[in-house]
């Protein structure tokens, strides 16, 4: 039988502009956050294995081999280490490495840091890089980008079950009032639905970014980092951490056809749907036993689709939920405490894990007053990779 | 103070330019930011306001702070011909400054934008109402823009979709320095307008009296931890 594993330490930096700093040391920052999180820098020592979550270094800063080097800033050497990419769910995807080592018994203790600086270059080129992630021949090259690819998905899922822009306005205003709590948010400004979808003036302040998404329907371009400490929990090293470990219940991974047209419905979500039911069948729960979710939403098109996909709601209900006040935190099922990436931001590479920490924030109760869910016991994390083809999902347990 | 014959003769000759009517525009945050021209008794605040982003090199608040403070000092001690300050204040507190010159009948010369608050596209709405006031108050054909950062070039060349005038040079050019000059034309500003400018006017007394006096940031996110009087 597999062992048990947990998360005993986290770290997270303010996401936001970090372009005046190294990438490497971005991602040292979080890292050292969660070993004081787990008990003390000392124990960098007792780490078998170092993952590092990143989709493109190479790009942005023209930086590679950010494991080796971030064992050797943070003076971990000789402990393995390698670089996870996985498009923007790397972070994700290295933490199920992490989880792999220990499973397989080839590590106790494991280091999942993961970061991105995506403002060293400017915005429309960041569009550009994380357009490469896209099908060459079928997609990039046609001049498609991300933003671009959302506006026709937001178009057809408007047009097939009757959501309207103001809908998605509420659920930028509920994300953008969560991320005002939360320390590490990027915009930490709440909004209104007057403001951007109701008044007057909400055409010019809200503008269109790939018609019908807008400015408030669209994530920042952050930088940042997060990290996460994983442990065998029947191992005797886990006795040298301080925090009790949160448990890693359930992980899936499934993907889906790179090129978006080869889907029968570009408005199903395959790799969602199909990634969430391993979790859930992994942890023997269902959908009704989520306390509360991170939903991959770089478009809020995405929270309301993944929603749909991991069972919370029906296929085109949604937005209905959202009207009604489910998805707030109070609500029947909170999604993006943390202000998801609409408004605490999407440093591609180091989203996976930011959700993760967020999950694990909630679960020992350390949220910021006015955002703790009650007395959460699972915390489930969506994250998606390419435009829904690679996509992880873990869930967590407050045992 | 006493216009002597040798401070009249160093004054630029001014031209009658029409008053900019006061706006007022809700924030995607939902807070009121009333847009109005600057008095040159509020000169004081204004230079207040900008000093202490003096040396802020991120985002090149340096050089924008610099120039834009001596804009206002040239303004007030009448120094620059047909200036003029547009402020954009919430709750009174100022959140954006713009300076500009009305050169002739038919040109404008944007000088420059500068955001306090950020998060809220203040300095978006300030620069659209600096070329409202260009275009639709001041009647001018065409109005004569610069960046001299990124988020300006962006905000305002791409945006804006401009005209690259550069290669008319030195026929057309900025009075900034020799950067290469865009330009906004009346046919733009049509096109752009219903998408970059709002706001409501006029503006009710009640909302327009909370920007009569205005208050210096106390604080900055430019400048963490710094407060003012510290």
């Amino acid at each position: 039988m597999a062992p048990r594993v947990g998360i005993v330490g986290i770290g997270h930096c303010r996401f936001g502009n970090s372009s005046d700093y190294d990438l490497v040391d971005v991602i040292a920052y979080s890292a050292n956050d969660a070993l004081q999180d787990a008990g003390g820098l000392e124990l960098r020592k007792q780490v078998d294995q170092v993952f590092v979550g990143n989709m493109a270094a190479g790009m942005f800063n023209h930086v590679t081999s950010a494991a080796s080097a971030l064992v050797s800033r943070m003076d971990m050497e000789p402990v393995p280490a390698e670089l996870i990419e996985n498009g923007p769910a790397s972070g994700a995807s290295a933490i199920r490495m992490g989880y792999m080592a220990i499973a397989s018994g080839m590590a106790d203790v494991v280091l999942v840091a993961a970061g991105e600086v995506m403002r060293s270059v400017s915005g429309w080129e960041a569009t550009n890089i994380v357009a490469t992630m896209s099908h060459t021949e079928a997609e990039y090259n046609m001049g498609l980008t991300l933003p671009g690819f959302a506006g026709m998905f937001t178009r057809l899922y408007m047009e097939k079950y009757g959501m309207t822009e103001r809908d998605l306005a509420l659920v930028a205003v509920k994300d953008h009032a969560n991320g005002a709590l939360n320390k590490y948010s990027h915009v930490q400004i709440p909004v209104t639905i007057d403001a951007i979808a109701d008044g007057e003036s909400a055409n010019v302040v809200n503008n269109y970014v790939a018609e019908p998404l807008r400015m408030y329907s669209t994530c920042p371009i952050s930088d940042g980092s997060a990290a996460v400490i994983l442990v065998n929990m029947d191992s005797p090293k886990a006795k040298l951490f301080r925090k009790k470990a949160i448990r890693i219940a359930g992980m899936g991974a499934a993907t889906d056809t790179h090129c978006v047209h080869n889907r029968k419905d570009p408005l199903v979500l395959d790799a969602v749907r199909l990634s969430s039911q391993m979790a859930y069948k992994m942890a023997g729960i269902g959908p009704a036993d989520i306390s509360f979710a991170e939903l991959h939403d770089a478009f809020v098109i995405f929270e309301l689709l993944n929603s749909e996909e991991v069972g919370f709601f029906e296929r085109g209900k949604s937005f209905i939920g959202v009207r009604n006040h489910e998805t707030e935190i109070g609500g029947r099922i909170p999604i993006n405490t943390s202000g998801g990436l609409k408004a605490k931001g999407h440093p591609v590479g180091a989203t996976g894990v930011s959700q993760v920490v967020e999950l694990v924030r909630q679960l020992r109760g350390e949220a910021e007053e006015g955002r703790q869910v009650k007395d959460p016991k699972y915390g489930m994390a969506v994250n998606f990779g390419g435009f829904g083809n690679n996509v992880i999902t873990t869930i967590l347990a407050k045992d | 103070m006493a216009i002597d014959e040798l401070e009249k003769k160093l004054r630029p000759p001014e031209a009658q330019m029409a008053p900019y009517p006061p706006k007022v525009i809700t924030l995607a945050s939902g807070e009121v930011m009333v847009v109005r021209e600057c008095r040159r008794e509020e000169a004081g605040a204004l230079l207040g306001t900008v000093y202490p982003l003096l040396g802020v090199s991120k985002d090149y608040y340096d050089i924008v702070a610099a120039r834009m403070y001596s804009e206002i000092l040239g303004w007030f001690r009448y120094r620059v011909a047909n200036e003029f300050v547009i402020v954009g204040a919430i709750n009174g507190e100022i959140a954006g400054i713009v300076t500009s010159r009305h050169v002739d009948g038919k040109t404008g010369m944007s000088l420059h934008t500068l955001t306090i608050k950020r998060g809220l596209r203040v300095g978006a709405q300030l620069f659209a109402a600096k070329m409202e006031h260009h275009i639709e108050y001041l009647k001018e054909e065409e109005v004569h823009i610069v960046a001299e950062s990124p988020i300006g070039f962006k905000r305002w060349m791409i945006e804006y979709e401009l005209e690259d005038r550069s290669a008319q040079y030195p026929a057309v050019r900025h009075e900034l320095g020799g950067v290469p000059t865009f330009t906004l034309t009346r046919r733009l500003w049509d096109a752009v307008r219903p998408v970059k400018c709002t706001g409501t006017r006029p503006v009710a007394p009640e909302v327009l009296k909370t920007a009569d006096k205005l208050r210096m940031p106390s604080e900055y996110v430019q400048l963490p931890g710094w407060k003012r009087g510290d």
